[in-house]
């Protein structure tokens, strides 16, 4: 009654309902996720620090024995200036590469797709329906598809290369750094199209009347994309880079599939999986496993921060 | 604005132009050739893949545009293969189930976040997010051993529960930005008629969100079936192995054969449902993508 009152006379009503109060109903809705989350990644990540700072080989699993290495912190010791450095700094120096040289060339791409697409406007439902297949596209089927167009005889890039005159040999898949290349062509054909949808949302919010007062007042077709779009479209630009780069610092099935990390494409997930998976050295992999959390986590700080403030408007009323 | 209201953005956009520039409407040459570019970017590569499965024998060692003697016998010959239709199920059965207990779960979490007055919305937020971008290798490892002492290794049940690690913040995130588009004053209306507050959430808010918990519930599906990092860890064989675990695990018919065609026959099968999702929900997809990340 009261309530029906207020909102007449245009005050914000007074929520008042049966039932359990409401910030106790709200902890009651969001426990269930947050007890789920903490079982399924907080206490995992905790139990991969102990692991890692444990030693014991699943292979002896006779003579059971967890207990701390000789050397205090003996598997990241191992893995960052030990026996096990240099596959560690290789797979490293595969990660970022990879990471910068995708994202960068995923950008490029993406901004130019998502310019064409929002000055075609007509046929852009189709557009968007065409782009979206690379991005469905599992990431298994999208290594599976580059490597039948990459192979020596099947693939029709060596076929082309031979047309024009250029050496048609090249076994891609078997060759380093060709097979990196190639896992970061196919990466950019996969996220590229994600990265034009995320910017195409940012440009669609952009009014057009920015537009209309930099032509009045004489700007050339590059000033206006340099001097108003590119500003404006900075934060759309920033969450999908953002995006990008954590995927990219993961990556896993791509060498996986492409080259089981043959030919330089060892990646961090990569090493840290061959460890504790193949060859059953739970603490080692799990300190592999922790160092690529870390990193991954230095870089979203980045992330939290930039985007730190788009969170707070979607947590406040 | 936000991520729901994209396509009409889209839409209006359009007409605007319409009305502005009537005199012109043709579309110049090069923006043809670059959306052109566009199609043969997106799609010759799957062409590829196609063209390759339908691919036998001596095919298989040329790079014809067009297979010289088309054959849907890789295609048979997969469906033989129990590796492959059993691993098909399993991935049905674990993108499915990962996705209805997201949502359920979500649900509640992301209309509390979205609509409730409660403390710590903006902690409670960013731990969801900062849990998806956690690398999977990270928990891999340590649910590896776990999965192998409490006999979920190699299980169905083992790989749903991790998958909610990415399925979960996937389902907030995208729901409470939806939850946060739906009009107040009916919910208030049905508040002052004397429901609880769950009976609003429940009878008002969850049908108005229709739209929301599926283009959530398509986004969680398509990460799920996609999985591919926790699908080869956490399974030893055929029986919990999804498609895209059994797909790098084979190797074709006999040792002498080129095992790509059948590869990549496999390929393109477990393409289908995500190109049929694409097509049949294409603007649900983009809205869900760019929900959050695009402030107007």
């Amino acid at each position: 009654m009261e309530a029906a009152t207020a909102q007449a006379a245009g005050v914000q009503p007074k929520r008042r309902s049966r039932g359990v109060p409401e910030r106790r109903l709200a902890w009651y809705m969001v426990s269930p996720s947050l007890v789920l989350i903490a079982l399924v990644a907080v206490y995992p990540i905790v139990y991969a620090v102990w692991l890692s700072l444990h030693q014991y080989s699943l292979i002896n699993a006779g003579e059971v024995r967890w207990a701390l290495p000789s050397a205090p912190f003996g598997n990241y010791t191992d893995a960052l200036w030990g026996q096990d450095s240099a596959a560690f700094w290789s797979a490293f120096r595969t990660t970022f590469i990879f990471t910068i040289a995708s994202v960068i060339f995923e950008l490029l791409i993406g901004i130019a797709m998502a310019m064409a697409m929002h000055a075609a406007f007509k046929g852009q439902g189709i557009l968007r329906t065409v782009i979206l297949v690379p991005w469905a596209v599992l990431t298994v089927v999208t290594a599976i598809t580059w490597q039948t167009i990459f192979e020596p005889e099947l693939g029709f890039v060596n076929t082309m290369l031979g047309a024009v005159g250029l050496p048609d040999d090249t076994i891609w898949l078997g060759s380093e750094p060709e097979a990196l290349i190639v896992m970061i062509i196919a990466d950019v054909w996969k996220t590229a199209p994600f990265m034009a949808l995320l910017i195409l949302a940012g440009l669609q919010v952009i009014p057009n009347e920015i537009y209309e007062a930099g032509k009045v007042d004489g700007a050339t077709g590059w000033q206006r994309f340099r001097k108003l779009t590119l500003p404006l479209l900075m934060p759309a630009i920033l969450v999908a880079l953002i995006f990008r780069t954590l995927d990219a610092l993961r990556i896993f099935d791509l060498p996986f599939v492409l080259t089981k990390g043959a030919q330089g494409t060892d990646t961090l997930s990569l090493i840290s999986y061959e460890t504790f998976q193949q060859n059953r050295l739970v603490g080692e992999g799990s300190a592999l496993a922790v160092l690529t959390f870390v990193i991954v986590m230095a870089v979203s700080f980045l992330y939290i921060r930039f985007i730190g403030g788009n969170l707070k408007t979607m947590a406040e009323e | 604005m936000e991520a729901a209201s994209v396509p009409a953005a889209v839409e209006r956009a359009g007409k605007k132009t319409k009305v502005r520039d009537p005199a012109k409407p043709r579309t110049p040459w090069w923006l043809w050739l670059a959306v052109a570019g566009i199609v043969v970017f997106c799609l010759f590569p799957f062409y590829w893949l196609l063209n390759t499965s339908l691919k036998t024998g001596a095919d298989l060692s040329t790079s014809a545009l067009v297979p010289p003697s088309p054959t849907l016998s890789n295609y048979e010959a997969i469906f033989r293969d129990a590796n492959f239709t059993i691993a098909l199920k399993n991935s049905a059965i674990v993108a499915l189930v990962t996705t209805a207990l997201s949502l359920i779960v979500g649900s509640f979490c992301a209309y509390a976040l979205a609509r409730l007055r409660m403390k710590r919305k903006f902690l409670i937020l960013a731990i969801v997010l900062s849990i998806s971008t956690f690398p999977q290798i990270a928990i891999a490892a340590p649910i590896f051993k776990l999965w192998r002492d409490v006999g979920l290794y190699n299980t169905i049940p083992g790989l749903v529960i991790p998958y909610l690690t990415f399925a979960l913040p996937l389902t907030i995130y995208i729901l409470t930005s939806f939850f946060k588009e739906i009009p107040r004053d009916l919910e208030e209306a049905a508040l002052v008629d004397g429901a609880t507050n769950f009976e609003a959430f429940r009878k008002v808010v969850v049908p108005l969100a229709a739209p929301g918990l599926a283009t959530a519930g398509i986004l969680t599906f398509i990460a799920a079936w996609n999985e591919f990092l926790l699908a080869i860890t956490l399974t030893s064989s055929t029986s919990a192995r999804t498609v895209p675990a059994a797909i790098a695990f084979f190797t074709g018919a006999t040792q002498f054969e080129q095992p790509l065609g059948t590869i990549s026959a496999a390929s393109v099968i477990i393409s289908i449902p995500l190109i049929l999702l694409v097509l049949l929900f294409q603007k649900r997809i983009v809205a869900g993508l760019t929900a959050g990340a695009v402030k107007g």
